[in-house]
């Protein structure tokens, strides 16, 4: 089987990562993959929301402007978000980042093909909505830009790496999404972050 | 489109105010209540009966006022302004409450809060049908999800129930919603923009 494999494509890129990323997830797939490489305080794991992952990074980065933001989620997930693209298009911010490992499947629910598989083009779909970076990756060698994009470029970035659908173990983080949203709170606001501003 | 054509003006009964008799002028009295409890991110799937409030709005410049494709997508956002450590509004219609249910989801959660303003369509003096059944579904919904409601149908009692509904919300970590009904907004008048 040769192809992309989203916990690698994950894990290398966040192997080097520093205290001004933010990192917030999709359900399901993502989220493990997110876990898979490491915890960290400044990961916001998410476990629903389902088509909520672009918007809660865009909510993060308005208000954190001296951090990247990378969300980091599924094409199921984008899928059911897209109008997502159109609104932070149309108040764009330069620090996000939206890295959509696009499998083609609805992974958790028994592998059924999203509409990526039939044809939908979510970077193509990203770009008519007016994203200013967008990409896809579908090559070893190709992925080679995906640190540039992902962590550097200006945004809002939108690009979509095509990896292999796996059924592959999952590794959870904490399931309580109070305690991830007081520590994801108290790394990046400091002491008493996680209580009321 | 004036704001004559979009409200009642010679047909209303006597006890249903027009947005000129409205008095104290709630829209800028919500504005100033907004800024007064720190509220920084203002977004929106425009109503008629919020557009006043949106232009205060997007007059200041300190304020980012951001236009959603869906509002969900305005959940989502105040969630994640939350996380990162400023304090927002979601102006919506009560159709739009419909959208909703599963975003609130997060916020109820992760106690996460969130402050909603919804201006009520499909109760007081309706025409259009299609709007009745979210209209009179729409604080039963909030409810459900763990929102708290707050329900006011006199101008003067606006910008006082969103000053409680942002305590609520921001200090004591609740979505709370504002619903204000169409008593305060007056009605749209499809007889009269029919003619």
């Amino acid at each position: 089987m040769t192809g992309l494999r989203r916990r690698e494509v994950v894990s290398n890129l966040l192997k080097n990562r520093d205290d001004d990323l933010l990192v917030i997830s999709g359900l399901g797939s993502s989220c493990w993959d997110l876990c898979n490489a490491g915890d960290a305080l400044r990961n916001f794991y998410v476990w629903g929301a389902m088509g909520g992952a672009a918007m809660i990074g865009y909510g993060v980065a308005r208000t954190q402007p001296g951090k990247r933001v990378l969300v980091i989620t599924g094409d199921g997930d984008m899928l059911m978000g897209m109008g997502a693209f159109a609104t932070i298009a149309s108040n764009p911010v330069r620090n996000l980042a939206i890295l959509v490992l696009d499998n083609g499947r609805f992974g958790e629910t028994g592998g059924q093909p999203t509409h990526t598989e039939s044809g939908a083009d979510l970077a193509g779909i990203a770009k008519a909505s007016g994203i200013p970076t967008t990409a896809t990756i579908r090559t070893e060698s190709a992925l080679s830009e995906l640190e540039d994009l992902a962590l550097r470029m200006p945004g809002p970035v939108a690009v979509v790496v095509k990896v292999l659908y796996e059924e592959l173990k999952f590794v959870l983080p904490s399931n309580d999404g109070g305690f991830l949203k007081d520590r994801f709170r108290t790394a990046i606001l400091g002491e008493g972050g996680e209580g009321a501003v | 489109m004036g704001k004559s054509r979009f409200l009642a003006q010679e047909t209303l009964p006597k006890d249903i105010p027009t947005m000129t008799e409205t008095v104290p002028d709630w829209p800028a009295d919500v504005y100033a209540t907004l800024r007064a409890e720190g509220i920084t991110q203002v977004c929106h799937v425009p109503d008629a009966g919020h557009s006043a409030l949106i232009r205060e709005c997007e007059a200041d410049s300190d304020l980012s006022v951001v236009t959603l494709t869906t509002e969900e997508e305005g959940v989502y956002m105040l969630a994640g302004a939350w996380l990162g450590g400023e304090k927002g509004v979601l102006l919506l219609q009560s159709s739009g409450v419909g959208n909703i249910m599963n975003a609130l989801a997060m916020p109820n959660t992760c106690r996460i809060p969130i402050l909603m303003i919804a201006t009520m369509r499909g109760e007081w003096g309706e025409f259009n049908s299609w709007q009745v059944p979210m209209g009179q579904g729409a604080p039963a919904c909030l409810e459900a999800m763990g929102v708290r409601v707050h329900r006011i149908d006199r101008a003067e009692e606006t910008a006082p129930a969103v000053k409680a509904a942002a305590r609520l919300a921001f200090d004591s970590l609740q979505m709370a919603a504002v619903l204000i009904s169409q008593k305060v907004l007056g009605f749209k008048d499809f007889r009269e923009l029919a003619k």
